[in-house]
């Protein structure tokens, strides 16, 4: 328990300082109108990555309709998730919600023969009635002992904003990891890596690669592409976040024994030339083997860059709160591509997380946590930056007031991480404004 | 609980948020939990809009739980009012909220008085848990046409109360005007409301008829004020608007056009009835629009349909599900002016199942009135149609069973909300329907050739190829062959097998009445005491059931 991450855990405002002015290099905290999503809508993207989990969510009409209108325009065959919608004799005690959970997780296991995983997702409504899916899912565990197991975690508006339903649902798994016994098995008693953070497959695949020539082994990524890959977790056990909202998670990893490994988010080149850094390091791997190893692709990255470079540089940027991959963006939009941030916010910091993150981005920048939406629509109005990172909600009705906006949540679903996507990544910046100048209409 | 994969309605207080999105000056402040505002996605997405709805959320979470949930309301009321300066505010919770009891409405009315504000404050009442985003709709609109109208400031309704009360005819004569009319339940987000508005405003003014108001779609408080100005109402959409024609017919006398114009013969009813209730000599143009219905007319859709290109279009079997105004209206235009076969009709409005059964009871097919996705799964498959009707969720239907569909209906996606003049209603409308309903069926030459010749590297006999659809479709039909069992639903006999052989011959079939062919020889041999399946037993089938 040595960790300094488990000593820190508290939430960030107990650690800075309230009051909020435009001093810059000070954090503010602001309060008031969200305009997030909630972690439900992290499903969307890891029904994709986990090929044999299902995701029921026990929520409302609203929850339903939230994934809708999120994974709606894709047409499924066979979607793998589902809702539980609650009704009125569910609330008034008329039916007894744990048997009406276990009939309907029935109805969908004899549907759906390949689930393997099954993740009871708690909404708005499911907590504040107090329904104990965790409990639900050890019952449902036993029930459909060696075909599924079931698992539980929060993906509520009330617990979490968009990404943070990851980190809920990782949560969920590191406790599932069998023990690395170092007695029995030689492989835990060397250690292995775990990339905790959903990475896209094409990305997992290169940083497999990186570390084979690195020499780092057994490395395991979290989540997995399927149930059956849970890699065992110890003291010999070290953590890399590919991903800055999974902070729970990785607490969780850590008391069960596992170090923690501090570094720059993989985003840009010098993001992920510090990430394997801390994973070559932490593995005695060589600095000359680790220059070595990333010298094609950092050449190759560098030069791919550079056109985007081209059209990024000098302009001003300002980042609304979303996901947590503001800070480490920024970073890479200001370092790797000559962006002035103006404003970055987060819907939450933690300073052990983000805060080396916070310091890369200097003192001239206005970093928030949380949000109050009209005076941040205020002072954007006020910025008028050259691009604004915001939600969909927020993108068109900006694009209509002349300020050029790129959409936050492709961030979250497309290859961003690693050397081979540093362009693709300032390319996703780039397109709104070389889209701007090039329509005639 | 009940479980959804997909659902045909938002929860009630989307429908209310889309009527304060309909309109100007309106605000809704909606006590809901954080990340509620993927609602306005909606709007700024599905319908492109270049503004922000005019909806504030409370956005609470965990941390406000212990505390005042009803103090931030209070607060939130404060700030929109002072920020916004809306001439009526709209208040409700969410789900979540309506769980905490907070009474929001009831809340914002007490600081409206005690802080001497003037404007109307709508409280609604939503039953998240039992009611849904239609009924949400209704009576966000019912509230707010009640609401302004018996506000106490107005006083222009009453004299026009009497003015409405001699008859529309009798006081628009008297007055020597054009009838007037309002267009009631075009809405934000539904189904090509922008265009129907200006197509049967069009057809309107060609009739003589004046329209007075258009909402919610567009129209302010004042707007709603100015309803009882009219002759008569026109309720374009019921399912938004029923509820408050009723009301306006009892409060103001004023008759309601009740006759729905999607397709030809709706549209000419429609003319037909606005004569009756205005007071006007139609035959003119209804003859006129026979005429336009000639070959080198305009309305190409009757001569479209007549034209020997359409002839293999008889018969085509078609699945109906949709919200009650939409399916009963193609259910008619199917049968009537394309010559398909209705096999099945069905609406998640529950509200207005009594329509849709008769409908159903008039095409010979058992209604089909749920909410519940896998239910209407089910039936399709088990009816095994040629083409399906539907909503966006139709279209998993569809894809998953491997059958051509087009969306007539609410809930759509972004496609759906098309920047070209696409409207269903009128003349145009029906040019449009054809067009849309024809196109995902495999083309004539194409399909009399693939019953013909099966090994064409090319052409897949599982989708036509000039949609894009073809080798997804292709996927489909492969694996529906491979698990037999699977689709056959209710239906399926478990005694009975195929033959290689007779499994090889089904596949030669095409692919849009393989599944009836299917369940046919199946019922066929079940029948019979026949347990296996030969190439002999299909045939037998065939000429048991040829039509």
């Amino acid at each position: 328990m040595s960790d300094p991450l488990l000593a820190d855990a508290a939430p960030a405002e107990t650690k800075i300082g309230a009051g909020c002015s435009s001093a810059a290099g000070r954090l503010c905290q602001e309060r008031g109108q969200r305009q997030v999503f909630c972690g439900l809508t992290s499903i969307v993207w890891l029904h994709r990555k986990m090929h044999d989990a299902f995701f029921l969510v026990v929520g409302s009409r609203t929850c339903a309709h939230l994934l809708q209108a999120a994974a709606g325009v894709m047409i499924f065959a066979e979607p793998r998730f589902a809702t539980a919608v609650l009704g009125e004799r569910d609330l008034a005690g008329l039916a007894d919600c744990n048997d009406e959970l276990d009939r309907i997780v029935h109805e969908l296991l004899a549907r759906r023969p390949e689930i393997r995983t099954l993740f009871l997702v708690g909404s708005c409504p499911s907590e504040v009635i107090k329904l104990d899916l965790e409990t639900a899912a050890e019952r449902l565990s036993a029930a459909h002992q060696e075909r599924v197991q079931v698992l539980s975690y929060s993906g509520s508006g009330l617990e979490t904003a968009f990404t943070q339903g990851e980190d809920q649902c990782l949560l969920s798994l590191v406790e599932q990891l069998p023990q690395a016994d170092a007695n029995s098995d030689p492989e835990a008693a060397a250690g292995g890596l775990i990339v905790l953070g959903t990475l896209a497959d094409i990305v997992e695949d290169q940083f497999r690669r990186l570390f084979d020539a690195l020499g780092i082994a057994p490395v395991h990524f979290l989540p997995p592409r399927s149930g059956e890959q849970l890699p065992p977790v110890g003291p010999q056990t070290r953590v890399l976040m590919a991903q800055p909202f999974v902070g729970e998670a990785t607490r969780a990893l850590i008391r069960r024994g596992a170090q923690h490994l501090e570094a720059p988010y993989p985003v840009g080149i010098e993001g992920t030339l510090g990430w394997l850094q801390a994973a070559a390091s932490a593995f005695g791997v060589a600095p000359e083997r680790l220059a070595e190893v990333t010298a094609a692709p950092i050449a190759r990255a560098r030069s791919a860059l550079a056109r985007q470079r081209e059209v990024l540089e000098g302009k001003r940027i300002t980042f609304l709160p979303d996901s947590q991959l503001e800070l480490p963006l920024a970073r890479f939009l200001a370092q790797e591509c000559g962006m002035q941030p103006v404003e970055v916010a987060t819907p939450y910091f933690d300073r052990q997380l983000h805060g080396h993150e916070a310091e890369a981005l200097g003192e001239q920048v206005r970093l928030i946590e949380g949000q109050d939406l009209e005076p941040q629509l205020a002072r954007l109005r006020n910025d008028r930056p050259d691009l604004t990172v915001c939600g969909l909600g927020l993108a068109n009705p900006l694009e209509a007031e002349g300020l050029r906006t790129k959409w936050s949540i492709e961030l979250v679903f497309s290859p961003i991480q690693g050397f081979d996507q540093a362009a693709d990544l300032a390319e996703l910046f780039a397109r709104p404004l070389v889209r701007h100048e090039r329509l005639q209409v | 609980m009940q479980l959804t994969l997909w659902t045909y309605e938002g929860p009630p207080h989307v429908g209310a948020l889309r009527i304060a999105a309909s309109m100007k000056g309106v605000h809704y402040v909606l006590h809901a939990p954080q990340g509620d505002t993927y609602a306005d996605l909606l709007f700024t997405m599905i319908e492109r809009r270049p503004a922000r709805p005019p909806v504030t959320y409370t956005t609470f979470h965990a941390r406000h739980l212990g505390g005042d949930t009803a103090e931030l309301v209070r607060e939130t009321v404060r700030q929109v009012y002072e920020r916004y300066q809306p001439q009526l505010l709209m208040v409700g919770d969410s789900c979540t909220a309506e769980l905490l009891q907070d009474q929001p409405g009831t809340l914002a009315q007490g600081w409206a008085e005690q802080a001497g504000v003037e404007i109307p404050v709508i409280a609604l009442e939503t039953a998240a848990f039992s009611r849904k985003e239609g009924f949400g709709a209704s009576e966000a609109f019912y509230q707010l046409v009640r609401g302004v109208l018996s506000d106490k400031g107005d006083a222009g309704a009453e004299g026009e109360q009497s003015d409405a009360a001699q008859g529309a005819a009798a006081s628009a004569t008297a007055a020597g005007r054009a009838p007037r009319a309002n267009l009631l339940g075009p809405s934000a987000l539904g189904f090509r409301c922008r265009d129907d508005v200006q197509e049967i405003s069009a057809l309107l003014n060609r009739l003589g008829v004046e329209v007075n108001v258009v909402a919610p779609l567009g129209a302010s408080p004042d707007d709603l004020r100015r309803i009882p100005q009219a002759d008569f109402n026109i309720c374009l959409y019921p399912e938004v608007a029923r509820t408050t024609c009723e009301w306006l017919r009892r409060t103001y006398r004023q008759p309601m056009v009740e006759t729905v114009p999607l397709g030809l013969a709706a549209t000419r009813d429609f003319i037909r009835e606005v004569g009756e209730v205005a007071g006007l000599e139609v035959g003119s143009l209804l003859a006129d629009a026979d005429a336009r219905m000639a070959p080198w007319a305009d309305a190409r859709m009757a001569w479209y349909s007549r034209s020997v290109d359409s002839n293999y279009l008889t018969g085509k079997r078609v699945f109906i599900f949709a919200d009650a105004t939409h399916a009963v209206a193609a259910a008619r235009i199917a049968h009537d002016e394309l010559g398909f076969e209705v096999v099945g009709l069905g609406t998640y409005s529950r509200e207005f199942a009594r329509e849709v059964r008769a409908a159903a009871k008039r095409y010979g097919v058992t209604p089909l009135i749920t909410d519940d996705y896998l239910e209407v799964e089910r039936h399709v498959a088990e009816a095994a149609p040629e083409l399906v009707l539907g909503t966006q969720m139709e279209r998993h239907i569809a894809k998953r069973l491997g059958l051509p569909c087009a969306v007539i209906s609410a809930p759509a996606h972004v496609q759906d909300f098309p920047a070209r003049y696409a409207p269903n209603m009128g003349f145009e409308g029906a040019n449009v329907i054809f067009d849309t309903w024809v196109h995902p069926l495999m083309m004539g030459l194409e399909e009399h050739l693939l019953g013909m010749f099966r090994e064409d590297p090319e052409f897949s006999v599982e989708a036509p190829s000039h949609t894009p659809a073809a080798a997804v479709a292709a996927e489909a039909a492969v694996a529906e062959a491979s698990e037999p069992a699977a689709a056959a639903g209710a239906l399926s006999v478990e005694e009975v097998r195929w033959t290689p052989e007779a499994e090889s011959e089904l596949r030669k079939i095409p692919f849009f009445v393989r599944g009836k062919a299917r369940r046919n020889t199946e019922h066929f041999a079940a029948e019979r005491g026949v347990a296996t399946i030969t190439v002999e037993t299909i045939y037998d089938a065939k000429a048991h059931f040829s039509r």
